[in-house]
């Protein structure tokens, strides 16, 4: 009785995934969203996802592209580049995507980037942030495109920000040492401020996940310095301005977009962040109307505050829907061209154009926070 | 000298979550020898539990902390009933794998219910924000309630093992099983108590980070969890008060290597003092070297 039982639901359960595959339909256009649902990283690949599905959802109403709906097809890649390459891999050959948004991270991002130049189906991701993500000694990878600036400018402009602006010249630098992105902002904020006439006092390191830094802080109270600067994400980023803050560090504190989330003020509380800026995508603060737009449709679809990675995921699936819609056909390769092709393109995260690099040229926000709340904005950068 | 004192009281802040954590693991080897995996994603499920209790529920620290506790007993004992019981002949490795499985099944469990975020605790209020400052040196309020509870506990705790009648049942089941089943002990029982009182420190635990640190994830009992591990064994794995020192130890150290070394290699000297032990003295700093009787 067990076996046959068995066997039933095997036969039950092939024809269900065999159905489920066919089912394809000549007025759908379908993507693939290939992110971090789960593991480490689930944090930012959720976020993202909430910010892909808002804009397809705007688009859909109204009317598609070229009469014809969009259909999200999700996978998650558990946050593990491996993973991330197999269900890109997926995505292309058994669902036939168009494109592929994601993943968050510039690891597996990069991974599924041979899969596909191989499979010629285009890959973007909003926040991979790397320096060599779409471009590496031998050339720009073909089919990646990234909507973001990279680690490299932010940390320079970080820099500048704090020699010229700030008028600071003694910099202690904390930061997350299991990241590349948190690596690669400190090199460039540290050659720059260097070349720039400033001193680095000290640099110090953490992991992801760590919650004490009273080490730390107990550390470096002892030395001689004016500003901090601490590439990082916020889950670690808040704690650690408040652990300072307590311990009476006053000075002020720069980083990066990892910085931009709503939980920075619950994690460190509205009076430890003050005296603090970091470099951003997109301000709240921007009265363009496609900003304020988008946090009104944001909060009623879900009743929060989007972030950085809410936002970035929202233009690159209008991104890439715009590419669809320029395209010639709908194969991979007009997608790629026409994406090529984007000039001035209007989003949430500042109006830009993609380079013969692929990457994104935009303008960066720097914002200054004020108890905790988005106090100045200034565009910084070339 | 300030400097130092300051981290000697980090260290101590810090030791205090490991070696309440620590205990559980030992309490469990003691009398099982099983190396309970899921046993720092239960504190991290307590202070989800305070969590809910004080944003939620808007109720004050020591409620929090209790009920925290009593959710986290009632889910180690769960565990222990389903996971672990049916395994109780079979072989060590069979148990310890699913331990592992159980762990990654409340990690993911409760991502799923709670996403997978930061979410910080409410902004704490009256005397729990209350700071002192000696000088150059600031020791807060949160610091001192930590190291409180965690003493309490402690003694309650060795009370129990020490005075009480399941307490000696428990000594007795973790010395002989079969011979403490044939004294009329009811060996099922008295592991389930162990994994009560394992799983409400491990709670009390979680609810102290929270209002501590502030921040709590699905996958925060993960580092902890081996922290505190390796503690149980710097003790002495299977001794209480062994879990209590190798705490504070290992606690200490990790600050002290973050202040005066390189906070680099914070976790690499940790697991390395775990080799060490390994290698010089398996037995744990309190610990007997007794032959494995064949």
């Amino acid at each position: 009785m067990k076996r046959l039982l068995s066997i039933l639901l095997i036969v039950v359960m092939t024809t269900v995934l065999i159905s489920g595959c066919s089912g394809s339909n000549a007025n759908e256009i379908k993507i693939g969203v290939n992110y971090e649902l789960s593991g480490q990283v689930a944090t930012y690949g959720q976020s993202s996802v909430e910010g892909i599905e808002l804009a397809i959802e705007e688009i859909n109403k109204a009317g598609g592209i070229n009469g014809k709906q969009i259909k999200l097809v999700k996978v998650d890649n558990k946050s593990e580049p491996s993973e991330a390459t197999t269900v890109a891999t997926r995505l292309m050959t058994q669902d036939k995507v168009i494109a592929v948004l994601g993943p968050a991270t510039s690891g597996a991002f990069k991974a599924t980037i041979p899969v596909a130049i191989k499979n010629k189906v285009p890959v973007a991701s909003g926040s991979a942030t790397a320096d060599d993500v779409t471009v590496d000694a031998n050339g720009v990878k073909e089919y990646a495109f990234r909507i973001c600036f990279s680690d490299s400018y932010q940390g320079n402009v970080m820099a500048r920000y704090a020699l010229e602006k700030l008028s600071k010249t003694k910099a202690v630098i904390i930061a997350d040492s299991s990241s590349d992105y948190a690596k690669g902002l400190a090199a460039n904020f540290k050659s720059t401020f260097e070349a720039g006439g400033g001193k680095i006092v000290a640099e110090e390191a953490y992991i992801k996940g760590d919650t004490d830094f009273n080490a730390i802080i107990t550390k470096i109270k002892g030395m001689d310095f004016d500003v901090i600067f601490i590439p990082g994400y916020y889950e670690e980023v808040g704690l650690i301005i408040k652990q300072a803050r307590t311990q009476g560090i006053d000075v002020p504190i720069l980083g990066g977009d990892g910085f931009d989330s709503p939980k920075l003020v619950e994690l460190a509380g509205p009076e430890a962040l003050n005296n603090v800026y970091f470099s951003n995508h997109y301000s709240s603060l921007d009265e363009s109307p496609v900003v304020q737009d988008f946090i009104k449709a944001f909060k009623e679809k879900y009743n929060k505050e989007p972030d950085a990675f809410n936002a970035l995921g929202y233009d690159l699936a209008k991104f890439v829907a715009d590419g669809i819609k320029r395209a010639e056909k709908l194969t991979g390769e007009a997608v790629k061209n026409a994406l090529e092709q984007t000039r001035n393109f209007e989003g949430v995260t500042g109006t830009f154009s993609v380079d013969e690099n692929h990457n994104a040229e935009k303008a960066i926000v720097i914002i200054g926070l004020k108890d905790g709340q988005q106090d100045t904005i200034e565009r910084f950068g070339d | 000298m300030e400097q130092f004192l300051q981290q000697i009281i980090n260290g101590i802040s810090l030791g205090s979550i490991y070696a309440l954590i620590a205990l559980g693991y030992t309490m469990v080897y003691g009398i099982i020898k099983l190396i309970n995996f899921a046993h720092g994603d239960i504190y991290m499920v307590g202070a989800y539990v305070g969590y809910f209790c004080m944003t939620f529920l808007k109720l004050g620290f020591l409620p929090s902390l209790l009920i925290a506790m009593v959710f986290c007993t009632l889910l180690g004992v769960t565990v222990e009933k389903i996971a672990y019981k049916p395994l109780r002949d079979s072989t060590r490795i069979a148990v310890l794998i699913t331990a592992i499985g159980a762990s990654l099944f409340i990690e993911y469990g409760t991502m799923f219910f709670v996403k997978a975020g930061v979410r910080s605790y409410p902004d704490m209020t009256g005397l729990l924000v209350k700071q002192f400052r000696f000088g150059d040196i600031v020791l807060t309020m949160q610091q001192i309630i930590i190291v409180i509870t965690t003493v309490l506990l402690m003694i309650l705790l060795q009370f129990i093992v020490k005075k009480t009648k399941i307490g000696k049942a428990m000594r007795a089941v973790s010395m002989d099983k079969d011979a403490a089943r044939l004294m009329g002990i009811n060996v099922d029982s008295t592991i389930s108590f162990t994994f009560a009182i394992g799983s409400a420190l491990a709670g009390a635990a979680g609810v102290l980070v929270g209002i501590y640190y502030n921040s709590i994830n699905p996958l925060m009992g993960i580092m902890p969890g081996l922290k505190a591990f390796v503690a149980a064994v710097f003790g002495g794995i299977g001794i209480i008060p062994g879990a209590m020192i190798g705490g504070y130890i290992i606690g200490t150290i990790e600050v002290l290597v973050s202040g005066y070394g390189n906070s680099m290699y914070r976790d690499a000297v940790v697991f390395a003092i775990l080799i060490l032990i390994l290698i010089v003295r398996p037995a744990g700093l309190l610990g007997k070297n007794t032959r494995e009787k064949v």
